[in-house]
């Protein structure tokens, strides 16, 4: 079980989050949308990540303040490196 | 002609205001009852100035601006949900009044005010062993030295979603419960209270 820290209410148990998936995946504009091709907007729709590594990554207090926020997490160790601001790019880590 | 809407609390049939009279107080750990029909208004804003002073003009109360704390004056009590939702909760019967008044407060703001009253049952649990049955469904930590008087939280309870309230030092809580759970979360108590000296509290 993971110990979150919600930017707002401080740690919580990690059954009171809900896992948002990958950050930083920017929707296509409109303009974008029209001239893509399929496998573009499959790209867009369906492919993710996968790294052994740091991972960053989207969290919703759901049972608390329902806010979302950004994580960097290590998939292997589970270490959750760093908790940041929906809208902040991702931070610069160390790779372990 | 329309039927006239009698509110029924979701605890109506466990008929606690007759096991009240019975039950012995006396000695009790925990003392459990329901506060029914409790009025909650849920407002929504940026927290700036000018939502603050709407608030304070209707209820008196400073919006608590804090995370997970809550503010009180007189009849008014209010809760942080989030930072831009907060609940004002007040006497049962006084949400429609509320609404209206907190609607006319916030006029030319960006703001919402909805009376979600008819969502919750409110259990009340207090004693020396309240804060002990509750750690046996909830994640938080209730050590008074981290959560007291003046906190709240939204959290979980054994498998219900709940906003706790400590009201006072005793220690008191307050929690929220949607009402289709409150059933649930009753009889889950019941059981627990097998473990303590329990006694049913008239509200
Ligand atoms: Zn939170």
């Amino acid at each position: 079980m993971l110990l979150i820290s919600c930017p707002h209410c401080g740690p919580r148990d990690e059954h009171e989050f809900a896992y948002g998936h990958e950050a930083h995946i920017a929707r296509p504009t409109l303009e974008q949308q029209n001239t893509m091709t399929d496998a573009e907007w499959a790209d867009y729709l369906f492919m993710r990540k996968n790294p052994k590594g740091v991972h960053f990554e989207r969290w919703v207090h759901a049972r608390g303040c329902r806010q979302w926020f950004n994580v960097a997490r290590h998939t292997v160790t589970h270490e959750i490196i760093k908790v940041y601001p929906m809208g902040e790019p991702a931070p610069k880590l160390e790779q372990k | 002609m329309a039927e006239a809407y009698t509110r029924r609390s979701p605890l109506q049939h466990f008929g606690l205001t007759a096991a009240a009279a019975k039950s012995n107080a006396a000695g009790a750990e925990v003392l459990i009852g329901e506060s029914a029909h409790r009025a909650i208004v849920n407002i929504r804003g940026d927290g700036g100035e000018a939502f603050k002073a709407a608030v304070r003009s209707v209820t008196g109360v400073d919006l608590p601006v804090k995370p997970n704390t809550t503010a009180q004056a007189g009849a008014f009590r209010i809760l942080w949900l989030g930072p831009t939702e907060w609940w004002v909760v007040t006497t049962s019967g006084a949400e429609e009044k509320l609404v209206a008044d907190l609607r006319q407060a916030f006029i030319g703001q960006h703001a919402a005010v909805i009376d979600v009253s008819e969502s919750r049952a409110v259990i009340t649990l207090s004693g020396t062993k309240a804060r002990d049955m509750l750690a046996r469904g909830c994640s938080l930590d209730l050590h008074p030295r981290v959560f007291g008087p003046g906190q709240c939280a939204q959290t979980g309870l054994t498998k219900a979603n709940i906003m706790l309230d400590q009201t006072d030092a005793a220690p008191s809580f307050d929690i929220y419960v949607l009402k289709s759970f409150a059933d649930y979360l009753w009889q889950w108590f019941w059981l627990i209270g097998r473990d303590y000296k329990l006694a049913i509290k008239a509200h």
